[in-house]
């Protein structure tokens, strides 16, 4: 029997995976120690959980393992990363280029930047979600200290040419830092390759705990250092004081190790459950997938229907746990910013639907997303004016609505 | 979002959903709202010419649960009442029976508006003047 609501909605968090859990009771358990103490076996213990976790993180992205920040979360790796570079390369400049797309941990630091006297470039995007390199190399300036643009993008699993994008901030002298938070665990991020200085993620989006992320930053060609933003033991290379959370560390460890043993597999048998909803979805008239189709994450998609509107939508598919791009819940009727980047309508924009895949969903589930959804969209549409006008041939934009 | 069970019911069997004949003189339509606002409601009556009963209403809605509801609910008051019977229809009383929080008192105002807005359609198709600028007009 099926077990409801079905949970859809893996890009705002994953479940744990029992592996994860499992190498972490020790460390919530018996081996409880502070993993600064170098002076009892205890503290030593927890030292080697730490070091053999960096180890396990650096083998999935390619990188030192004395490269690695612990932090409380993707968030406080973007807070880190942007605030630390504009402290520590201050002298060199003040002007920081990101893009509208990006999330508020990065956006609003941003804004705090400029608050602080700092510049910044917001880099729109095309309809697909992605930047336009000829735009990033003409926003850059002598004084760009740094470009941080996403890997993959939350709401529609774009991903952009990161690569490109971190040759054009390096030929001009800027650093490039990236939010991973998406696409570590999930598809290839290889630091030296794409030419990563800073990347922000966590580990419960790749099936670990939560309040455990980190932020990579880069020790040679070029070495990258940031000023910290917490004061304190001067813990993590003097850039993040604050012991050690080591039974999350074990676990954003064991979660990145099992996303590298697994990811070949999960990414095929994700990819293809996600093309079948997909595809299912689009067989309903007038619904378009928002995003890049081709550069995208392999577990997300995110679809408007069109001539429903956002809330009645979300409580049509009461069955499934998904997000939607219509913030109506809240007393501001703003839909999502990402998905108005993109060139969509309000209300085309409120009528989404994003679908996050995870390595535990099933076929079954799936399935019954597939009719869950259909038939919601179906009801609606039948009791819906837009719809019949659309039927009829009526040109909606041609008429005088009363606002209200 | 919390939605009161009468919601709920409303919007999972929605009451007269459909069209009537708008080009019939007895038929007033009242199309309310805006695709912008994530609210539009289609409210259509139909009336005996004789008695000033309305005998019929119908409803479409693209909207929240509490629109849907507001609109099946405004539907199901409606038939059986005179004109002016349907013309005191209050929100508020909509509010009421639907347990509606604030913010979403906005959808009974809306359906409030499209009652009023249909009979108004209704009486200029039958030479009486228009009624006066509705609530949700501002």
């Amino acid at each position: 029997m099926l077990k409801l609501p079905i949970y859809l909605d893996n890009n705002a968090t994953t479940p744990l995976d029992p592996r994860v859990l499992e190498a972490m009771m020790p460390y919530l358990t018996e081996v409880f120690g502070n993993a600064a103490s170098r002076n009892h076996p205890f503290g030593w213990a927890a030292e080697e959980a730490v070091d053999y976790a960096r180890e396990q993180i650096a083998q999935l992205i390619h990188c030192d393992p004395k490269e690695i920040i612990f932090t409380s979360g993707a968030t406080e790796s973007d807070n880190l990363g942007i605030k630390g570079v504009f402290e520590m390369y201050s002298q060199k400049g003040n002007h920081i280029i990101t893009a509208t797309t990006e999330h508020k941990a990065v956006l609003d630091t941003c804004k705090h930047i400029e608050k602080l006297g700092g510049r910044v470039t917001y880099l729109p995007v095309d309809g697909e979600g992605l930047i336009n390199l000829a735009e990033l190399e003409a926003a850059m300036t002598p004084e760009t200290i740094l470009v941080t643009i996403m890997y993959g993008n939350n709401e529609t699993g774009t991903v952009q040419p990161i690569r490109e994008i971190a040759a054009i901030a390096h030929k001009h002298g800027a650093l490039f830092m990236t939010d991973g938070t998406q696409a570590v665990g999930k598809i290839p991020v290889d630091v030296i390759a794409d030419g990563i200085d800073l990347m922000a993620f966590t580990a419960h989006k790749m099936y670990g705990p939560k309040g455990i992320g980190a932020l990579y930053v880069r020790r040679k060609n070029p070495r990258v250092k940031v000023t910290a933003q917490m004061d304190g033991g001067g813990h993590e290379r003097g850039m993040r004081s604050g012991t050690l959370n080591v039974p999350g560390i074990v676990g954003l460890g064991k979660a990145c190790e099992l996303a590298r043993l697994e990811m070949v597999a999960d990414t095929a048998r994700l990819s293809a459950m996600r093309d079948r909803l997909e595809a299912s979805l689009l067989e309903l008239e007038e619904s378009y997938v928002n995003g890049s189709r081709e550069h995208r994450l392999p577990h997300v998609t995110n679809i408007s229907f069109k001539y429903v509107e956002g809330e009645g939508l979300m409580m049509g598919v009461k069955d499934l746990a998904v997000s939607s791009g219509s913030a109506c819940t809240s007393a501001s009727l703003e839909p999502s910013y990402v998905l108005k980047a993109l060139g969509l309508s309000d209300d085309l924009a409120h009528s989404s639907l994003r679908f996050g895949l995870s390595r535990f969903t099933t076929d079954e589930q799936i399935d019954y997303a597939i009719n869950h959804v259909k038939e919601a969209v179906t009801k609606l549409r039948e009791m819906s004016p837009l719809w019949e006008m659309f039927k009829e041939g009526i040109d909606l934009d041609k008429i005088e609505w009363a606002e209200h | 979002m919390a939605y009161s069970d009468k919601v709920i019911d409303h919007y999972s069997n929605p009451r007269n959903v459909g069209t009537l004949d708008k080009s019939k003189r007895n038929v007033g339509t009242g199309l309310v709202g805006a695709p912008e606002c994530g609210d539009v409601m289609r409210l259509q009556i139909e009336v005996d010419e004789t008695t000033n009963t309305i005998t019929d209403a119908k409803f479409k809605t693209f909207g929240c649960g509490s629109a849907i509801a507001s609109s099946s609910l405004a539907t199901e008051w409606l038939k059986g009442k005179t004109i002016d019977e349907a013309l005191s229809i209050d929100n508020m009383e909509i509010v009421e029976e639907l347990a509606l929080p604030p913010v979403k008192i906005h959808c009974s105002v809306l359906a409030e508006d499209a009652i009023k807005s249909a009979i108004s359609d209704y009486r200029v198709k039958n030479g009486l003047p228009a009624l006066e600028e509705s609530k949700a007009h501002h």
